[in-house]
């Protein structure tokens, strides 16, 4: 096996031996990026050199690790464009705080950053302004979204892994595609410091990883208290590496009837089935559970996601960074029509869609019927989950219900297109913890994931599950022929 | 049920909420993006199913009192490597067009 194919777990171990130097991680990554990511588009601003050199590095525990990190999280000196013409040329002057705890634990900042739905909005990744990441696993498919470029990167050996960010399904969905595990933390769990924020109420960071330990490793570092996150919590992490280990005996499992569903692709249901009769070797216990608040959840997301995000949106304006169309100086009214062609032009199609949906769900007479209904409704979302949590210590769903979709398939049709994050929203609606794993293919060699959530900061128990499940399965171990 | 009236959202509001949203939009994307917009709100229109006139708002998913600190001087980011992210700017400030006649 190269380098590149490597976990970190695999990796850290060869550099502790001295077999293998940082160096030759890295132009190994180089290596594979330069054969194949022409195609995959994992990666953008391509044209940047990866330096081989590797900068003084601190001790720590992911010492000489690269990591690949989506294009909205701030990386010091390194552009952070959200993949959107807005923001062209930003150079963040700071880490975000998950940035600065990688590097204060020896990790390597990798040089480029990873493709994704402008602003992350997206389920598929062709909304980024540098063109769509294609599926490792067959071109003609879409990778999910909006982390696409993290996760094609780690599915494709392009990266050993990655961060992402999730505020709809944005690190599951696009793992479930590509057959990778992706991890969204509890709400608070994580800081957002230097994450450029979508929809603040439901934005979290995660890993995107080859195996659950990785997760768990990756996790480690990134969570905890940030004093410059006020919605991060005060609670004490635990090495959730430890975590993984002991049997699954006995732990509960609810399987939610709405999840099942018309609409739910066949091959996935057995691959879910399959999953399950697995699981129940290992001693877990299933019981099927009601979520009945379910159907309404993509309705209440795409009200308070596209309001919170109109609002996160207004500071691109032309004013303190990226891109600035001037209207002719000498007009009247001249600083609102600097904002207006700014905004015209430095905003994708998507980005339009969702600013004026969220505006309109914000304005003076529609503000209760739209969003302050969603929020009530988003209330009954939650009681559904801590209800069935009384009796269930995890929930199990697919995580998409289909696997992944042509590029161009549900472009021009917005609706379908959301309805393709139904399984994954209402985690973020509840701030759960919820992880997809790789659960097998379909016939036509496309990847299914599993999801499970957990109670809130609850993160060690899904991460135990989900790794009992992978030692004994080979799904992670595949590899997409490119 | 009748399910017209009061949130139609033709040309003309789509065009007023453009401009509150600070957006300038062709006359085509008006078209299409109301045309989408009546589509999404016919699908988020099945939350007037339910019942929710007691239901609480979510204000947050976990039970987080206000967030308080010391008000404390703390480091400040480094004003030229942050002014240089500006399109246009002048000594310490940045540059906007004329606002005042």
């Amino acid at each position: 096996m190269e380098l590149n194919q490597l976990t970190a777990f695999q990796l850290l171990k060869l550099l502790k031996e001295g077999s293998i130097a940082c160096e030759d991680i890295i132009s190994s990554l180089k290596e594979r990026i330069q054969k194949i990511d022409f195609q995959i588009n994992a990666y953008v601003r391509k044209d940047k050199d990866i330096g081989l050199s590797v900068p003084y590095i601190k001790e720590g525990c992911l010492k000489g690790i690269p990591v690949a990190i989506k294009d909205n999280i701030a990386t010091c000196f390194l552009p952070t464009e959200c993949c959107s013409r807005i923001l062209k040329g930003f150079i963040p002057p700071y880490d975000a705080t998950v940035i600065k705890r990688l590097k204060s634990e020896g990790a390597l900042i990798f040089p480029l950053k990873t493709n994704m739905d402008e602003f992350a909005f997206g389920s598929s990744t062709e909304n980024s302004c540098f063109g769509p990441t294609r599926n490792p696993w067959n071109l003609e498919y879409v990778v999910g979204g909006s982390s696409g470029g993290s996760a094609a990167a780690v599915a494709a050996d392009e990266a050993i892994f990655a961060l992402g960010t999730d505020t709809g399904g944005s690190i599951r969905q696009p793992a479930s595609f590509c057959g990778v595990v992706g991890f969204k933390p509890t709400y608070g769990r994580v800081s957002r410091f230097g994450l450029i924020a979508f929809a603040s109420s439901l934005d979290v960071i995660g890993p995107i990883t080859k195996d659950v330990y990785d997760c768990a490793l990756l996790l480690n570092i990134i969570s905890g208290y940030d004093p410059c996150d006020s919605t991060s919590v005060e609670i004490p992490t635990k090495d959730f590496t430890q975590g993984l280990l002991g049997d699954i005996k006995g732990i509960k499992i609810g399987l939610p009837k709405e999840y099942f569903i018309e609409g739910l692709d066949r091959e996935v249901k057995e691959r879910i089935e399959e999953a399950v009769a697995e699981l129940k070797k290992l001693g877990v216990v299933f019981q099927e559970v009601s979520l009945p608040h379910t159907k309404y959840a993509v309705a209440v997301y795409y009200i308070i996601a596209t309001a919170e995000a109109s609002s996160n949106l207004a500071r691109f304006d032309g004013v303190q960074y990226g891109l600035r169309v001037d209207a002719s100086s000498q007009e009247k009214d001249a600083l609102i029509k600097m904002y207006k062609q700014t905004r015209k032009e430095g905003f994708g199609e998507e980005a339009k869609r969702r600013i004026i949906l969220g505006t309109f769900a914000l304005a003076h007479g529609y503000y209760e019927a739209y969003y302050l209904r969603a929020q009530k409704v988003r209330t009954l979302i939650c009681q559904d989950f801590a209800e069935v949590f009384k009796e269930c210590d995890c929930i199990l769903t697919p995580t998409s219900p289909t696997a992944a979709f042509k590029l161009k398939e549900k472009i021009d049709d917005p609706l379908k297109m959301y309805l393709s994050d139904i399984f994954t929203i209402s985690a973020n609606l509840a701030g759960l913890p919820a992880i997809s794993v790789p659960c097998g293919f379909t016939k036509k060699g496309l990847p299914v994931g599993m999801q499970i959530l957990g109670k809130p900061f609850a993160e060690e128990t899904i991460l135990k599950v989900a790794y009992n499940y992978e030692q004994h399965t080979i799904w992670h171990k595949q590899k997409p022929k490119l | 049920m009748e399910k017209k009236q009061n949130y139609s959202v033709d040309v003309e509001k789509v065009k007023y909420i453009a401009h509150l949203a600070r957006i300038d939009l062709k006359e085509q994307e008006l078209i299409l993006l109301s045309s989408q917009l009546k589509k999404i709100l016919d699908f988020i229109d099945q939350l007037k199913e339910l019942d929710v006139e007691k239901v609480p708002p979510t204000s947050h998913v976990l039970s987080l009192k206000n967030v308080l600190r010391e008000d404390m001087p703390q480091e400040s980011l480094p004003l030229d490597e942050t002014l240089k992210n500006a399109p246009q700017f002048k000594d310490n400030f940045f540059v906007v067009p004329k606002i005042i006649e």
